[in-house]
């Protein structure tokens, strides 16, 4: 059995909306409405979906870098929402996020040695030159050299911010990384670079990440296993090749098609597949998520909402075709 | 040749910042030929943007035109005053850009926005407008027009907001659409919509379409001829199979190389090393030769001039 | 592999230093505030009625920086004036702002006094250079007790938001409301009158408009990704506010600080004028105007040289505030 670093249950972020001049809440944006999720040790699992689907709320979640309405997220074993001020503070050394940004993930106005510094100091108070070495070695470690010590974010290009940003989530050796779209806003040919550094780390410093996009071509490079949501909840997850060969859920044979790829064979035919422009997060839960999206809609997918059906041991997929 | 709709001729577009001289394009040849899509990709820094900007004369400052002719419908583009500029603009050839929600006046109702297109160019009496109006709405798919021509902007999907986009540059059925990455903000299901629809379009109403993106696998869909620019210039040119089938330049090779799961490998990337050059400090020879696996003496001793190297397919390179 | 050339090195100061020396009038307003500092921290060298160094029976003395008590109430300028054995460099202008000289009064500008003199025989030169020091000195302490009851409550404000910020914002509100001038005359009337006094007066209420620029800053700041980022590396709150966020809260801070410098000199102004200022005998520029007013009919240099100080300066400091603001402001870019 593999052992589980992350075991997240049933979590849900709802963000309250107001109206009026006393501020009623009168409704919720169920930004992540009830998400279960196991990362095993050392793998790479990718959270795919669009904008609306909740990947990046959830990605901030589980860092406990917002609140949530319920749910657990367990470290270790550790429900990560119960820890006291303490604990929370040993558990930030084990759990780091990239983001997507590059430019704006850096605080303008340090140089990259004290940005680098500074988490070191502050959690295991060990005097400034062990830190500077230590900060010149993790430096080093993502292709930059000893000079960039000095300099201040703006001075370097988009690539090499990204790898400033991921040698900041390294300088605590953690264990787990949320990488939230990290190459996303960087040119092709250097996301290329980042995508290699990033999978050669991970094999010398034993880390799994949490890998969110929205590019499916870069997550079958990097990622053994995808989880696939829409509008907050997973809709189908399995391993990464068996999600390619056989996808279940409409929405993602959708997002597979949607894919323009050089590759002749899947080429997008302009004429298969409706689609249509999504519908806002305000609704019940009556019905299926998807349902107005979907080619293959039946009778009850508008009365009941399907559940996560096991297709095979590790593929399951949030569809009433399965139930045939 | 026949068919020549717009041709751009030795363009060098340059930025006169405190940090030097930004050669942005330097001396760009182009043609669009009637009812081609014709698809320009590069990375950040090569200039597509600014050489789609210089066609409708909307370098912004510091940047300006050095030299160069865009001939179009046997009129010189750079040569014309802004009267004149104004006929063209919007008429006949337009333009959509990456952000919709930043080309459109957030308090004016998207009804308002695109009647003022017709205000402004035709002598089109009220209700006749709103007419036209609604029938562009539905001609781009929008699927409830009424409710969208009474809408403000943050009203709607992205995806909307760029379809509102395309019917405000083709309200006048221009003869030449320029789409600077107007999919590079949107989810990839909306994405393949809107590239739908602009196939459509451009059927319909034998549309040339200018699609620039730094996604090489977009314009494998849609675009019948490719240009490939780096660091100002155009490195290679060749129709879209011939591209993707035999890329000469070593700089596409890398591009195509560079995009996982090009030939089906998904087990290694082959990342080009290396920074994108910024365009002050430019050597002579070929300036991708700091970062190309084949570079050999003779590419940086003199700059290379691009030629035809097959048919149809030209290429900057000596190698 | 050839090596890459990389743009160079861009340092934010710098560039915004050379867009501010893009606006002509606001650099050499820039001179302008230096020259003032300059004259106010030399002043005691530059005007005064002692000699800086006098050589007296083969010893040297320095009257300007120390009291000697062999010289207590000695007229310098009449022991040294004919006297072969002292040799004594005296200050440019050798008069000192409380040098009363009563054969002199209201005397117009002329080759013994530049700008002429007032009621008590006091040089008005003198009174102007060492004004200086009252001016300045006011501005910037002032100032400075502003900027940081202004940051800390912004600050608070807005890192915080919710309950904390509803209280604060009120707060803010309801010192903005207070009408500034009579609550400072009031506040003197009961108090002791001292340099002192009116500087913390004029610094507890002008920080409203820092405050609320702070906090707008923040509002905006702490929901950028380095802020997430220091978050997500466990970093206390009271480390993120004044250490991440305040460093790139303070550029519009700054532009208002001049401004706030340059209204903290004009009620400082206004406040001696009204005779509520610096007590005296100590020169301000306010107090000479203050004079001015029972002989406006012809004692004219009594108006226009302080009258022209204050406007110069305040002016100067506006200028400068105005071309930083602009200096920072992206879309002003040339």
């Amino acid at each position: 059995m593999r052992e589980k670093i992350l075991e997240i249950k049933n979590i849900k972020v709802y963000f309250p909306i107001k109206k009026g001049i006393l501020l009623k809440t009168v409704g919720y944006i169920k930004a992540v409405d009830g998400v279960d999720l196991q990362i095993y040790k050392g793998e790479s699992l990718a959270l795919v979906g669009e904008s609306g689907s909740g990947k990046t709320t959830l990605a901030r979640a589980i860092l406990r870098l917002i609140p949530i309405q319920s749910g657990s997220v367990c470290y270790n074993g550790k429900n990560i929402f119960n820890l006291s001020k303490i604990e929370l503070q040993k558990l930030r050394e084990k759990i780091q996020i990239v983001f997507q940004n590059p430019f704006s993930s850096l605080n303008p106005r340090k140089t990259v040695g004290s940005i680098l510094i500074e988490p070191l100091i502050f959690h295991k108070k060990i005097k400034k030159e062990t830190a500077i070495k230590e900060a010149v070695k993790i430096l080093n470690l993502v292709g930059l050299k000893e000079d960039a010590f000095y300099r201040y974010p703006h001075e370097f290009s988009g690539g090499q911010q990204q790898r400033i940003s991921i040698a900041r989530a390294l300088i605590l050796k953690p264990e787990f990384i949320v990488l939230d779209e990290p190459v996303s806003s960087l040119d092709v040919s250097i996301q290329a670079q980042i995508l290699n550094l990033l999978k050669e780390l991970q094999k010398k410093l034993k880390l799994t990440y949490l890998f969110i996009s929205h590019n499916l071509s870069i997550v079958r490079f990097f990622c053994n296993r995808i989880a696939v949501l829409y509008l907050g909840k997973i809709v189908e997850i399995a391993p990464t090749e068996e999600l390619f060969k056989k996808p279940l859920h409409p929405y993602t044979k959708l997002l597979l098609n949607s894919i323009p790829t050089i590759d002749e064979k899947r080429k997008i035919s302009f004429n298969n597949l409706k689609n249509s422009d999504y519908p806002t997060l305000f609704y019940n839960n009556s019905y299926c998520k998807f349902y107005y999206r979907c080619q293959f809609k039946m009778p009850k997918c508008r009365i009941n909402e399907p559940n996560l059906i096991k297709f095979s041991k590790n593929h399951l997929c949030r569809c009433f075709l399965l139930d045939k | 040749m026949k068919n020549i709709l717009l041709e751009i001729k030795n363009l060098s577009v340059s930025f006169f910042t405190d940090y030097g001289e930004i050669k942005a394009v330097r001396n760009l040849n182009l043609t669009i030929k009637k009812g081609e899509t014709v698809g320009i990709v590069g990375e950040s820094g090569c200039g597509k943007t600014i050489t789609a900007l210089s066609i409708l004369n909307l370098v912004p400052a510091p940047g300006k035109i050095l030299q160069g002719e865009i001939k179009f419908e046997n009129k010189n583009l750079l040569s014309l005053n802004n009267e004149k500029l104004r006929e063209i603009r919007g008429k006949k050839i337009s333009i959509i850009f990456q952000d919709p929600m930043a080309s459109l006046n957030p308090v004016l109702k998207i009804g308002e926005q695109l009647s003022e297109v017709f205000v402004f160019h035709t002598e089109l009496k009220k209700d006749k407008i709103k007419e036209k109006v609604l029938k562009l709405l539905k001609n781009v798919k929008i699927p409830n027009p009424e409710i969208v021509y009474n809408s403000y902007p943050h009203q709607l999907s992205g995806g909307m907001q760029q379809r509102v986009m395309i019917a405000m540059a083709l309200a006048l059925n221009p003869k030449i659409l320029i789409a600077d990455e107007p999919t590079t903000s949107l989810d990839v299901t909306i994405e393949s919509e809107i590239l739908k629809l602009l196939y459509s379009l451009k059927k319909k109403y034998n549309l040339s379409i200018l699609f620039i993106t730094h996604n090489m696998a977009l314009l494998s869909q849609i675009a019948d001829r490719i240009y490939v620019m780096y660091a100002g210039e155009i490195v290679e040119e060749a129709k879209k199979e011939e591209l993707f089938k035999k890329p000469l330049h070593p700089y596409t090779k890398a591009l195509l190389e560079a995009i996982p799961g090009y030939k089906n490998n998904y087990k290694k990337l082959n990342y080009i090393p290396g920074e994108i050059p910024n365009n002050i400090n430019i050597l002579p020879g070929c300036t991708f030769y700091p970062r190309c696996k084949f570079g050999k003496k003779i590419c940086y001793e003199k700059d290379i001039e691009i030629f035809e190297k097959s048919k149809n397919h030209f290429v900057r390179c000596v190698l | 592999m050839k090596k890459m050339n990389n743009l160079t090195h861009f340092s934010y100061s710098k560039f915004i230093w050379t867009q501010f020396k893009k606006n002509k009038l606001a650099y050499y307003s820039l001179y302008l505030i230096f020259f003032l500092i300059i004259l106010a921290v030399l002043a005691p060298i530059i005007s005064n009625d002692k000699p800086i160094i006098m050589k007296y029976k083969n010893k040297l003395y320095f009257p300007v920086f120390k009291e000697y008590p062999e010289f207590v109430g000695v007229n310098f300028k009449n022991f040294t004036k004919n006297n072969k054995e002292i040799w004594a460099v005296f200050p440019p202008i050798k008069y000192s702002p409380t040098e009363y000289d009563l054969a002199s009064i209201l005397i117009p500008p002329c080759k013994k006094h530049l700008l002429g003199t007032d009621d008590s025989g006091r040089d008005i030169l003198a009174r102007i250079i060492y004004g200086t020091r009252i001016s300045l000195s006011v501005g910037f302490i002032a100032t400075g007790i502003s900027l940081l009851i202004g940051i800390l409550i912004g600050a608070l404000a807005g890192y915080y938001g919710g309950k904390i910020d509803i209280i604060l914002s009120r707060f803010i509100e309801i010192i903005i409301c207070f009408p500034t001038l009579i609550l400072i005359l009031g506040v003197l009337a009961i108090m002791k009158q001292s340099i002192f006094t009116i500087m913390i007066i004029i610094g507890i209420f002008g920080w409203t408009g820092i405050a609320r620029l702070v906090r707008a800053e923040f509002l905006k700041l702490k929901n950028q990704e380095f802020v997430i980022a220091a978050k997500a590396l466990g970093l206390s709150d009271i480390r993120i506010i004044f250490n991440h966020i305040l460093p790139n809260a303070l550029t519009p801070v700054l532009v208002s600080a001049t401004f706030e410098v340059a209204g903290a000199i004009l009620l400082e102004s206004t406040l001696s004028f009204l005779g509520l200022g610096v007590p005296p005998p100590t020169p301000s520029w306010g107090s000479i105007l203050m004079q001015a007013h029972d002989y406006v009919d012809f004692a004219w240099w009594l108006i226009i040289f302080p009258g022209l100080s204050i406007f110069l300066t305040v002016t100067a400091y506006n200028l400068v505030g105005e071309a930083l603001r602009d200096a920072i402001d992206p879309r002003l870019r040339t």
